[in-house]
């Protein structure tokens, strides 16, 4: 009797919908914000952590952002323990690949082999689709610095600047107005971050606390992926409210001046 | 099989490998135009020797994984990716009920790094960069004439030379008649067939 729900989770609607899916990418909408920025020389990614609890233990340092191998971390936007078994998977992915070639995986390939298993999650029968969506930074030797994303219906794109879960829509159009292609560094794509995230979140003020920043660069042939600590986290946030600040007194003295006539 | 000879020199902007053109059966020869390398990729060949079954098997499941891999992802796997690739296939296979009972070469052209690349593999799944290597019996002759003559930046002319002097001992001194070797070079360009060599010289 059971077998009537079950291999009915995922079947086209009559208007060709799938519905377990959509209401996957619906539950996506509703988690903390992720966003990536691929710069010059680097990559950032940068995620709204949501259970800040002073009673939490920090055990963790962070809980969005996963390093997957020695080239590749991504952030996850959704159902959390979703994720764990998908970054569980994509670590297995890596190494088995690393087993096999005695080299690390391209990132395309990595991305390739989770949204098969992600995909296959949408059409088996008595199961639901993963509840997450995935932000890859990495490195490799063929195509460098690498932005891909991926969703709960396996289906996965390569991106400049991205943004997933809450309000990534505002946040996808901040960032089309302000990336600039070709121009921004690392240290630049960082602050374009933060911005995004101060105009998209429903804080006033950024808080070091509910954010997590990693940024991943190449150095002296090695791929060096950084978490950021809190009071890292401070500093960036206190550079982009400086110059936020300075921007906004730029404001206003033109508009002073401009609107203010010489008195006669 | 130890009968069998296969030959490989790796310098400093090709690789230059030899087979010999017998296929033994027991005390006969078979067959007397045999090719014993098989292209992988465009700058990979592996040269095989060993169980007679087993080298053509385990040779193209190589290859059309190979293969496989070019189609699924839109490139090929490095010389170094492919030889640990074989390597890791060799072990696994060891392990199992049907183990493959083969001796390798693998030669190879980085066009990323550009450099030539030269691998032994024995058929326990020992894996190891060499800069010339002569499998088989045949090997212990030609080991001794490239220790003293060869060099890493010799010419394409050279290399063919040198590979003629081994081939020339074989003859002298190995009792079993291998009169006839393959000679392929790879390089930048891929894979190039040059002229069959054959055994000068008298046999001791």
């Amino acid at each position: 009797m059971a077998r009537r729900y079950d291999s009915k989770t995922t079947i086209f609607s009559p208007e060709g919908r799938l519905y377990q899916v959509e209401y996957a990418m619906e539950a996506i909408g509703h988690a903390g914000t992720c966003l990536g920025i691929l710069a010059k020389d680097g990559l950032v990614l940068a995620a709204e952590k949501r259970n800040t609890n002073k009673l939490l233990d920090d055990v963790f340092l962070s809980d969005k952002i996963y390093k997957i191998d020695e080239d590749m971390a991504c952030c996850v936007a959704g159902i959390t323990s979703d994720a764990n078994v998908l970054t569980n998977e994509l670590r297995a992915i890596a190494q088995r690949h690393t087993l096999q070639f005695g080299e690390p995986i391209p990132c395309e390939q990595l991305v390739m082999r989770l949204c098969d298993i992600k995909q296959a999650y949408t059409q088996t029968g008595g199961k639901r689709p993963f509840g997450v969506s995935i932000l890859y930074m990495g490195w490799d030797n063929r195509h460098g610095y690498q932005l891909y994303q991926s969703d709960p219906s396996g289906n996965y794109s390569g991106w400049k600047a991205t943004c997933i879960g809450n309000s990534s829509a505002a946040a996808v159009s901040i960032l089309k107005q302000e990336y600039k292609v070709g121009e921004t560094d690392l240290h630049e794509a960082q602050l374009l971050a933060l911005k995004v995230m101060s105009k998209t979140l429903d804080m006033t003020k950024l808080n070091a606390e509910k954010l997590e920043l990693a940024t991943l660069v190449r150095k002296e042939g090695r791929t060096e992926i950084i978490v950021k600590p809190v009071d890292e986290v401070k500093k960036m946030i206190k550079i982009h409210e400086d110059r936020e600040a300075a921007v906004e007194a730029a404001k206003q003295d033109k508009a002073g001046t401009s609107s203010g006539k010489p008195k006669v | 099989m130890e009968l069998e000879c296969l030959i490989g020199m790796k310098f400093n902007d090709f690789v230059l490998m030899a087979t010999d053109m017998s296929h033994l059966q027991r005390i006969m020869v078979q067959k007397a135009d045999d090719d014993k390398m098989y292209q992988l990729s465009s700058n990979v060949v592996m040269a095989v020797a060993g169980e007679a079954g087993d080298t053509n098997q385990f040779a193209e499941y190589i290859a059309k994984n190979i293969q496989l891999y070019k189609i699924r992802n839109g490139y090929e796997l490095s010389p170094s990716a492919a030889v640990h690739f074989t390597r890791h296939t060799l072990a696994t296979h060891l392990r199992s009920r049907e183990p493959y009972t083969v001796n390798l070469l693998m030669g190879g052209y980085d066009v990323k790094t550009s450099s030539a690349e030269l691998f032994y593999m024995d058929f326990l799944g020992a894996s190891v960069p060499v800069d010339f290597y002569g499998f088989g019996y045949g090997g212990m002759f030609t080991l001794s004439i490239t220790d003293r003559e060869y060099r890493p930046d010799m010419t394409q002319d050279e290399a063919y030379a040198l590979m003629k002097k081994c081939v020339s001992e074989v003859k002298r001194r190995f009792i079993v008649n291998l009169p006839k070797f393959r000679v392929r070079v790879i390089n930048k360009d891929g894979l190039k067939e040059l002229p069959v060599i054959v055994a000068e010289g008298e046999a001791a």
